[in-house]
């Protein structure tokens, strides 16, 4: 924010705290937090504001102290186990008016997109039943509205669901998503996110309303393999948009980009760039790709952007598995269905049985506070592949087992089976089918 | 109020809304027919759909943790200078879409006037993607809002400006749960001292076994403390991960002295060229210094001028750490290498040099 809106020098009232720490983050080019709590407590005959006072004071002692000074305790709105972070002062002695400070965690439309009307509309409710402080958004994919009272969040959920708003996942249950722009305004997209998102979360509602999994269980959907909602890592069901046929190329704009940043750098920032050293710049500046060395990683494209793009046979892929560092270490999302179509009804329905299933076998198998990541470790892939119904594919892993320790007797019986998958995928017919 | 005669309503179960409602006409219009697009200056995307229609989108910094009146101030640019329909970022970014050029330069201006900074795109540092920290939440060991505000300040010219090497991408956590995510740079808090029990509360307090439980190096078992049930954490096996404070408060993991930030290096999202990877630990023992953090901002600044300075263009910083090596890294921040930089948790092995590669 400028100097303007500052409230810096200003009349001090009676009752307000001093808060010189936090004062000292209200200069500076980047727009200030802190601005925007002295706009709230600010807010002559705003309900909030007195509460936004105490919020500061209480804040304003966490920079002293060094220390937080919030719990966690029980609040929920009628007929729903989760959706709301309550917060109690520990210190409500000194700052009673912020005493409650609880989170509506509220599930956005995917994309994130909004109308200014709406958003004025979500501003409103907030500051009749809230603090007036919104955050676009939480880490966990929400719009966090901050800071409500006990009487307070069930006035606020009722009116945020009249607007079409709803609770978003919190504790041992389905998580809120998230899904990129996407199709909405990326040529990179390869499947319809937002879709897909809506449709599996809205199909497990109740496991985000009434938790009951034994932990977290989080989809994220991205469009390619930029993933830019950062799937792979955060989410124990990635679903990565992808394609298995050519990248598109088109050559007059191959020789365009060329002719514009020269044909050394675009040796050096594609050619050599490439994972799987799959292109070559030909000596009249078209280009070749061996897409069959191709991972469809996105560099190339995110080069080009005019001249090459994802092939047309576009799917996804399933990831499963990611997480951060409890208990047992980082995990990212492993590769377990390398490619499905998504793009008819019937796709959408084999995508939400599949989700169904891994929920089912997680609810039944995972520890209790165990990530599904953890739970396939513990009992190795191949028990989880076949616990989902899922056969092997070398597309799942970096290279074969280095460890001799495996039992392998059966091994002859395994490798009929991957054979009699491969004639089928070739279109024969197997004895016995 | 809530009278006990009231009948509360009963909850619409609308989960996720609809988005198209929502969304700029052009882009629903062209959803999915999108053909390529290029950024004509830093902040702007410019995307051309293959039906021949063009948006232009202009990219602005925000606190993420906005009072209602920046909200309104935003609806209000929106309004006048946009076309009504503005989108947010995964980090925290707000985007508002027009389908003329021309309305280009004055929505950049309405915004620099109102102090919204305009970029976070292509080869920039965008806004940090961050946690609730003392603001709100029940275990933070710092305050990342304060955090995030003093180092944007210090990178606002790496934000409205393209000349990285590639993207830069900043996370900072309040604890070492790490809700802020895999980072180029993930600037988080590493305890550094066990819990300190108060044993007058466990026993009401805690669900001792799932306590016990959680521990990631079995260092808690249950004891009884002054003849009250209590727990004992084994402060040699102890790695001070702070796992067993969410579950048990009493459990305090935070210290004035002893909350300390350390700073990472090398994680990416990103299929693109290398797979994705995870962060690894560039310093650790910076103290917890509000409000400007200045020890963490002097470490964050020393990376991104030797990752600026010496990247190769689409180079992230992992994988110009990759090429040029450890060795090189440690020289170039003038960071130490110690022992704590040698992992020693499950698969440790795998991140040892298994070869006769080294650098000079």
């Amino acid at each position: 924010m400028k100097d303007s809106d500052s409230t810096e020098g200003r009349a001090k009232e009676a009752s307000q705290h001093p808060t010189p720490m936090l004062d000292e983050l209200e200069g500076g080019p980047w727009p200030s937090f802190v601005t925007g709590l002295k706009r709230l407590r600010d807010a002559k005959g705003e309900q909030y504001a007195p509460m936004m006072n105490d919020l500061l004071g209480q804040l304003e002692h966490s920079y002293e102290k060094k220390l937080g000074f919030w719990k966690g305790g029980t609040v929920s709105v009628f007929g729903y186990g989760g959706g709301i972070i309550p917060r109690f002062s520990e210190v409500a002695e000194q700052f009673p008016e912020s005493k409650e400070f609880h989170t509506l965690r509220v599930m956005p439309p995917p994309g994130y997109h909004y109308t200014t009307d709406v958003l004025r509309k979500l501003a409103d409710i907030w500051e009749r039943h809230g603090s007036g402080l919104i955050a676009f958004h939480g880490q966990s994919g929400d719009i966090m509205f901050q800071g409500c009272s006990t009487e307070a969040t069930q006035h606020a959920f009722d009116e945020l669901n009249e607007l079409g708003f709803d609770l978003g996942g919190a504790g041992p249950a389905l998580r809120t998503a998230m899904s990129c722009v996407g199709q909405a305004r990326c040529e990179q997209s390869c499947f319809n996110e937002a879709k897909a998102h809506r449709r599996i979360i809205n199909a497990f509602l109740d496991e985000m309303h009434r938790p009951s999994l034994p932990y977290k269980f989080k989809f994220k959907f991205s469009g390619c393999g930029n993933d830019c909602v950062n799937a792979i890592h955060r989410a124990d069901f990635a679903v990565i948009g992808t394609w298995r046929d050519d990248i598109k190329i088109n050559q007059e704009k191959v020789k365009e980009h060329v002719a514009k940043v020269g044909r050394k750098y675009t040796i050096d920032t594609v050619v050599s760039m490439c994972p799987t050293r799959a292109i070559s710049l030909h000596d009249d500046n078209t280009m070749e790709i061996d897409n069959a060395s191709c991972v469809r990683c996105m560099h190339c494209i995110n080069v080009m952007t005019k001249a090459l793009s994802p092939g047309d046979d576009k799917g996804v892929s399933i990831m499963i598995g990611g997480k951060r560092a409890l208990k047992v270490g980082d995990l990212m999302g492993t590769m377990v269905i390398p490619f499905m179509k998504l793009e008819t009804e019937e796709d959408f329905e084999k995508l939400e049985e599949f989700a169904e299933t891994c929920i089912e076998f997680f609810a039944d198998n995972a520890l209790e506070h165990e990530r599904i990541g953890e739970t396939i470790d513990r009992i190795g892939l191949p028990a989880f592949l076949e616990a989902v119904g899922v056969e092997p594919d070398p597309n799942m892993v970096n290279h074969p087992r280095t460890s001799c320790y495996v039992r392998t007797d059966d091994f002859d019986d395994e490798a009929a089976k991957w054979f009699e998958r491969k004639a089928r995928d070739a279109g024969m017919t197997v004895a016995g089918d | 109020m809530n009278a006990p005669s009231e009948k509360p309503r009963v909850a619409d179960e609308i989960g996720v809304p609809d988005h198209i409602q929502y969304m700029h006409p052009v882009l629903k219009k062209n959803l999915g027919n999108w053909d390529w697009h290029d950024r004509p200056r830093p902040g702007v995307l410019h995307h051309v759909s293959k039906s021949g229609d063009e948006i232009w989108t202009v990219r602005a910094g925000t606190q993420r943790q906005m009072d209602v009146f920046t909200i309104r101030k935003l609806c209000d640019i929106g309004d006048k200078y946009a076309e009504g329909h503005v989108r947010f970022t995964t980090r925290s970014n707000i985007e508002f879409m027009v389908s003329e050029e021309a309305k280009v330069e004055p929505l950049i201006e309405a915004l620099g006037e109102a102090g919204f900074p305009v970029g976070g795109t292509g080869a920039s540092i965008s806004m940090i993607s961050h946690t609730q920290g003392w603001l709100h939440c029940d275990i933070p060991g710092t305050d990342a809002s304060g955090v995030v505000k003093s180092m944007m300040d210090m990178l606002h010219e790496e934000f409205i400006n393209e000349r990285m090497p590639n993207r830069l991408r900043i996370t900072t956590s309040c604890c070492q749960i790490n809700c802020g995510g895999q980072g180029d740079i993930a600037i988080n808090v590493q305890y550094t001292k066990p819990p300190k029990i108060n044993h007058d509360l466990v026993a009401n307090v805690c669900e001792r076994p799932a306590v016990v439980a959680r521990c990631p190096v079995a260092a808690i078992r249950p004891a009884m403390v002054d003849g009250k049930p209590s727990l004992e954490v084994d402060e040699k096996k102890c790695v001070c991960c702070g796992a067993c404070y969410p579950p048990c408060p009493p459990m305090q993991i935070n210290g004035e002295e002893s909350t300390k930030i350390a700073v990472w290096v090398g994680g990416k999202h990103s299929n693109a060229r290398s797979k994705p990877t995870f962060h690894k630990l560039a310093v650790a023992n910076l103290p917890n210094n509000p409000p400007h953090w200045p020890e963490v901002a002097d470490v964050v600044r020393r990376i991104v001028t030797a990752y600026k300075e010496n990247a190769k263009h689409w180079e992230r910083m992992g994988e110009w750490i990759d090429r040029i090596g450890w060795t090189k890294f440690f020289e170039l921040t003038d960071l130490a290498f110690t022992k704590h930089h040698l992992d020693t948790w499950t698969g440790a092995r795998k991140t040892m040099n298994m070869s006769a590669h080294i650098h000079f």
